[in-house]
Parts: structure tokens; sequence; C-alpha cells
């Protein structure tokens, strides 16, 4: 823990963990997502406080409100797409307000680095109609936390804190301040503001608007908003990491930069704008501050359309000053593999053998859809996976559809999808790929794993019986390395006219660390068939002389390469 | 801090596994704990294992982006062979390139791979305006486990200068 004005030097996530705490939080809760995913684990070291992974970003939401209702200071913090989970509570809750301060971290992903879109969470903070926060560095994701806790209680609200990825996952030396004891107040009944009936909510919408008239003037004056006059020919509106790439660039020039940018501070704007000849707006994705300047007919220029996809950088900084279009990407080094010993693997080569259409769905298992496996053919969002299995198979044309999904995947939201399915009557297969962990974003327990967050064992899920009262008629458990047993057992279900569950069971390799002896192959015995590369494992290399080997420091030895040589060219290493 | 320090640039790459990111965070412990102001950057391939990963350490008096300007790296520390060409646009004409001293370094840590990093870090040490005590302490509160072999590959490296100063 750490003491007044020690040294630190932390990730803008750890970051927000420890500012959390420093602003006495007592109850944090969230479900996994790259890159937001550190924040609750740092809150999870914390013994004095309440830290939990749920179920979804929405339950998350609705725990982290709930103690909120009860006086405590809350944090939930998701990814953007996560929020997107989590908007039904959010809308209204901006209408009751708070008890004890509620922050919602959301942390986007410009540039996608481990996500399926690129949205402006900042577009929310207008529509839900509550205040945004955006850092532009570790150092401020810890101050400008505890401040956004004193809004949430002053102003009766819950207050948006938005991270990038080149915040979350940044490290910066700062100095810590002292922490302060956690608030409390007391759990009130009042249905005027908590209960949102129709009758209720309409004079809460009047309230909330009032809220925001006053949320505009903190914004005029907030030290969170810093105007900085340096050379007066160049002026720069920003917020966010980009403040600091302009900074980087542009270090002489003048500076408004944003840590409040909703609601908007207009007249700070229009007052740094008559001081500066030329007036920039630098932000990543949408035009966001810039059309409000517009809007408020504040003269400035933007970037070009092109500049709306990615990341920004201080070399993207100059490149839009100076007018120029984004210049196309270099594209990815390397791209990214399952693990050596992955039970997706052995899943999706029997998939593709079998020749199905796969609806897929979020998670390690996504990677089954790149060549050479190829074996997974759609990915949307969490939980799609069953509902898209069930649209397609009812009306696909003699194509076998089967839907996979992860444990924890299947824990977030394709519950709900199995339940509907079930009861609208789809037929076919469902496959949860079980690893026994949350594998993508580094290996976090869920209900499945009967471990929480603070490493406390507690009641474990079983998927078997959740799918059977879900309404599966059947539901197998089945080890993905026996290939074969696993393709008769999918062959046995796909021909049967009733709604099946396969459950593949088989430790993430991330978490189960045991080895097998390394394969090695048998260079007289190959006949170079390239059987095993279709496998995509990155422990067997083709070299240039097309000779296959293996990587001995990379293999596991889960001995699946064996399994499908029909020449039996591939041994343990050191024989059998 | 007193005198007023240019800010000082540092790629680290290679894949991962090879302990990239951890000579990333040495460094920039290091520069911190000889009060310098530091940033470090990193990119994580979705890959756990094999895949690409870089990190950019900076830092100086005050630094503001966390990423450089592309070409503006006073030293790159390539870990692996395969990825040299990848990124060696980053570094400076007048930079510090020590990808020279990776092969012997293979040959200094032998099979113990586990100390490729430490032992170019001490190489990298060398060439930087960071104290070796500061150096050692932020060895010492990284490597829990083999922290006497760390600091010994380290000052392995760490005699090998040849060059100027960045």
């Amino acid at each position: 823990m750490p003491n007044e004005q020690e040294e630190v030097f932390l990730s803008g996530n750890e970051a927000v963990a420890w500012g959390a705490w420093a602003a006495g939080i007592s109850f944090a809760s969230a479900y996994p997502g790259t890159p937001s995913t550190e924040i609750l684990e740092t809150l999870g070291t914390f013994k004095d406080l309440e830290a939990q992974w749920a179920v979804n970003e929405k339950v998350a939401y609705e725990a982290a409100f709930g103690a909120s209702l009860a006086g405590r200071r809350a944090l939930t913090a998701c990814k953007h797409v996560g929020l997107n989970v989590a908007m039904d509570p959010l809308m209204t809750t901006a209408y009751s307000g708070v008890n004890g301060g509620l922050v919602v971290v959301v942390a986007d992903d410009p540039g996608m680095h481990s996500s399926q879109n690129e949205q402006d969470t900042r577009r929310v903070a207008p529509y839900a109609k509550v205040p945004l926060l955006e850092p532009s560095s570790p150092s401020e994701a810890y101050s400008f936390i505890q401040q956004a806790f004193d809004i949430s209680e002053e102003f009766d609200v819950p207050v948006m804190l938005r991270l990038t990825t080149r915040i979350s996952h940044t490290k910066e030396s700062f100095r810590t301040s002292s922490n302060r004891e956690p608030a409390r107040r007391e759990l009130r009944k009042d249905p005027r503001k908590y209960v949102m009936i129709p009758a209720h909510a309409r004079p809460r919408h009047t309230d909330l608007e009032k809220r925001l008239s006053a949320l505009r003037a903190l914004s005029e004056r907030t030290s969170l908003n810093r105007m900085e006059l340096n050379d007066r020919k160049i002026g720069f509106i920003t917020s966010g990491v980009s403040a600091l790439y302009a900074k980087e660039v542009y270090p002489d020039a003048s500076f408004l930069t944003l840590g409040m940018t909703f609601p908007f501070p207009v007249d700070l704007a229009r007052a740094f704008a008559r001081e500066v000849e030329t007036l920039y707006v630098i932000e990543e994705l949408e035009p966001f501050l810039e059309e409000k300047l517009r809007q408020e007919s504040i003269s400035v220029t933007g970037k070009k359309p092109s500049w709306v996809c990615g990341e920004l950088s201080p070399a993207a900084v100059r490149d839009i000053v100076e007018g120029r279009d984004r210049p196309p990407s270099a594209g990815r080094a390397r791209r990214p593999l399952l693990c050596p010993g992955c039970p997706h693997r052995p899943a999706f080569y029997s998939l593709k053998k079998s020749g199905v259409y796969v609806t897929g769905d979020i998670g390690c298992y996504t990677l089954g859809a790149l060549e050479p496996l190829a074996a997974l053919h759609t990915q949307t969002c969490m939980g799609a996976s069953i509902p898209f299995f069930e649209g397609a198979g009812k009306m696909q044309d003699g194509q076998k559809v089967v839907a996979v999904i992860g444990d924890s995947t299947f824990i977030h939201t394709g519950v709900s999808g199995l339940i509907s399915a079930a009861y609208n009557g789809a037929k076919g297969v469902v496959i949860i790929m079980d690893n026994s962990i949350t594998a993508m974003t580094g290996g976090q327990q869920n209900p499945a794993t009967g471990v929480t967050l603070q490493g406390k064992e507690t009641k474990r899920l079983s998927l078997e019986k959740l799918c059977a009262a879900a309404g599966a008629d059947q539901v197998d458990v089945i080890d993905p390395f026996d290939i074969d047993g696993f393709r008769r057992l999918l062959e046995l279900r796909l021909g049967q006219d009733s709604l099946s569950v396969i459950i593949t069971r088989s430790p993430c390799k991330m978490i189960d660390r045991s080895r097998g002896p390394a394969a090695a192959i048998d260079p007289e015995k190959c006949r170079k068939c390239r059987q095993c590369l279709l496998l995509d494992c990155p422990a067997i290399i083709e070299g240039d002389d097309g000779g296959i080997s293996v990587n001995s420091s990379l293999c596991v030895g889960c001995g699946l390469c064996r399994k499908v040589c029909k020449f039996g060219a591939i041994s343990p290493a050191g024989g059998e | 801090m007193g005198t007023e320090r240019k800010t000082v640039n540092v790629l680290f790459y290679g894949i991962g596994g090879q302990g990239v990111l951890t000579a990333a965070e040495v460094c920039a412990l290091a520069a911190m704990l000889d009060g310098y102001h530091v940033k470090k950057s990193e990119v994580k391939g979705m890959a756990q294992r094999g895949g690409s990963v870089e990190s950019y350490v900076r830092f100086g008096s005050r630094v503001y982006s966390p990423l450089p300007l592309p070409g503006e790296s006073d030293v790159i520390v390539c870990l692996h062979e395969e990825e040299y060409a990848r990124m060696k646009d980053q570094l400076k004409p007048q930079g510090v390139d020590l990808f020279p001293y990776l092969a012997e370094a293979a040959e200094a840590v032998g099979d113990k791979k586990l100390f490729l990093n430490t032992y170019m870090l001490g190489v990298l040490s060398s060439f930087l305006d960071i104290k070796e005590s500061s150096w050692l302490e932020a060895l010492a509160r990284k490597f829990k486990k083999e922290r006497e072999q760390n600091r010994m590959f380290f000052l392995k490296g760490r005699a090998k200068r040849t060059g100027h100063d960045i």
C-alpha cells in the first residue's frame, strides 16, 4: 500500500485502482476485457475493499450501483464494447442519480489492438447525460479518478472516466497523494429517486437537466481543463493522450487541454480561441470536440476524415497539422496464434474436418477463424454465437450450423441465448469450449472455476446442469484431444433432431503448465503431406527446403500432431 | 533533479517469452530511481508466446508522449535476430544499436536463455546516464528469484562497453 508522497511507477489501469483506493472506495465490480482488465485485478489486491468479477458488464454496473445505494463509493470498469452491455442501467441511473460516488471507467481501444470495433465512447456521455473525464496519462488517471468520485457525489450523477489503450497500458513514474477514509452514507429508501416508473422518471429527467447545467458551470472553472498560453501562433484544443502527442511535437505552442470534455466548457474554448491565431483540434477517433466547437461557431482546423480510423501518435499529430491524410498502415509483424497445446486447436481441427458452418464468439477461440484452421465463420460480440446459430440454423438450406462459445463467454451472455434457442425449439449442436478460465484476457477466474477475484473458494457453477436446465436435450462432456471420439460424438448429435450441448473440456495451457515430452519428426518417415501444418501450431515449423520440424522449446508435448500424422513420422522426443 | 535533462528514448523489442517487457521495466525503474520522469509504452501481440513484442522507455526531466517520434530512438535493444530488421529504422542517425552485442550475449548466457535480457541491459547501462546503484536496485526490485545470477550477467554485459555516450 502506498505511503503519502511515495514515488510509484504505475500503468494507467493500476493508477486508476490506486487512485480509487485513495478516494476511499469500498466496492468494485467488472467483467474482464482488454484493455481494462488490470483495473479490477489491481483493486483485487487491496484487501480492505470488495473487488469482484461479475458475469457481465451489466451485472457489474448494477452491483456497483447497489453499493452506491448503500452509501459507499463504488467503481465499475469495462472496455468500450463492455459499456454497450451496461448501457441499460447507465441510461436510467443518470436520472436517479447515486448515493455514494459511482464512477464508470471505460477503456477505449483506438487501433483495435484487441477489439472488434473502435467505437469512441465519448459519444456516450452526451447520450447518457453523464459527465466525462479524460486523463492523458497514468498520473492524471490517478488524480482524475479521485475528482470523479467527488463530482459524482456533489452533483448526484454517475461519472464516466474514459481511458484508451495507450493510457491503460502505459506506465509512468509519479508521486501519490495521501488516501482518504472510505466514505459512508446511509442506505436510503427514496422511491421517487430510485424507482424509475414514468411518474417518478419524468421529474428526474428535468432534475438531470438542472444537474447538467450545474456540471457545465463546473466544466468552465475546473482545474481539470487547463489553458497554457505560450506561442500564440498555434493553439491546440485536445484531450486524452492526444494532448501529450501534440505537446511532444509542438512543445512551444499554446494548449487548451480538456480533462472534462462533457459537459463541454464552451466559454473557456471561446476565450482560448481568441488568444491564438490558428486553432487546431487534435483528438483520436471521432471528431467529438471538433463538432462541438463548430456547433458553437468557433472556427477550428480539424483532421481529414481518414484520421477517424485508428490510433494517433506524435507523427500522426504532425501529419494532421500539416494537412496530410493517414498513411496506409504497415500491418502487423507476427499474426496471433493459438498457443502450443491449446485445447481449442483439436476442437477446430475436428470441426473443419466435419465441414460444418460455425458461428463463433469472443475469446481466444476466435483465432480459429484464421487460416489454415479457418474453422470459425462469425464473430461479432459477446454471446452472439448461439442466437446466430439459432437464426442461421433455422433458415439454412442443407448446411449444418454449429455454435462455438467459451466457458466464460457462455456465462457472460451465452446462457440467455441457449435458453432462448431451447424455448424456441432450435435443433443442432452448441459447443462450449471449456478451458476452465477466462483465457483471452490473461486467465481470470469465473463462476465455473469456483474461485473469486480475491482468491476465495466459492460456489462452483456446473455448466452441465445449467445447460440441461436451459433446455438442452443432451449434454456431453469430452476431451477435445480425443479427436476420434469427438468426431463420432459430433456426427451422432448432428444426426439427431434435438438440441445438444457438447462441452469440450481441457484446461488452458497458460494455467495448466504441465508438459509432455516434446514431439520430434523423423525426416525418413515424413512424406511432407503437411497435415500437421494444418494444425497451425507455433511449435511446428516448415523450413525453407520444405522440411518440417518441431521447435522443442515451444512444444508442450500435447501429442496432437502425432495423432494427425498418417505416416507415424512424429514421436515424443527420446522415443515412446 | 536540478538541471534540465533531455529526454532519452530506448526501444526494446523481440518476441514473447524473451523478457523484452521485463528488460524495459528494469530500465524504466532504474531511470525513476535515478530521479528522472519516466514513461513506458508497450505493444503485446495477442499471442501469449512467440508473438512480436516491443516497448519504448522514455526518460528525462519531463516526458510528454509515451511514444517517441518515428526514427527518434537513441538506443535500440533487439533481443531476437529475426525481429531485428522490423524496427531498426527507429534508430536515430547518431543513435546506438546494441544488435552487434546480441550474438556475444547469447554466447555468454549459453543455455541460460533466461538471462539474455539482463546481459543486454548490462550493455545498455554503460551507455546511459543512470548510476550503477540505480540499475542494481532496479534489478533487485524486479527479480525476486535468481537475483544473484541476474546481477552477475548484468555486470558482465556492463563490462562490454565500447562506443560513445547517448
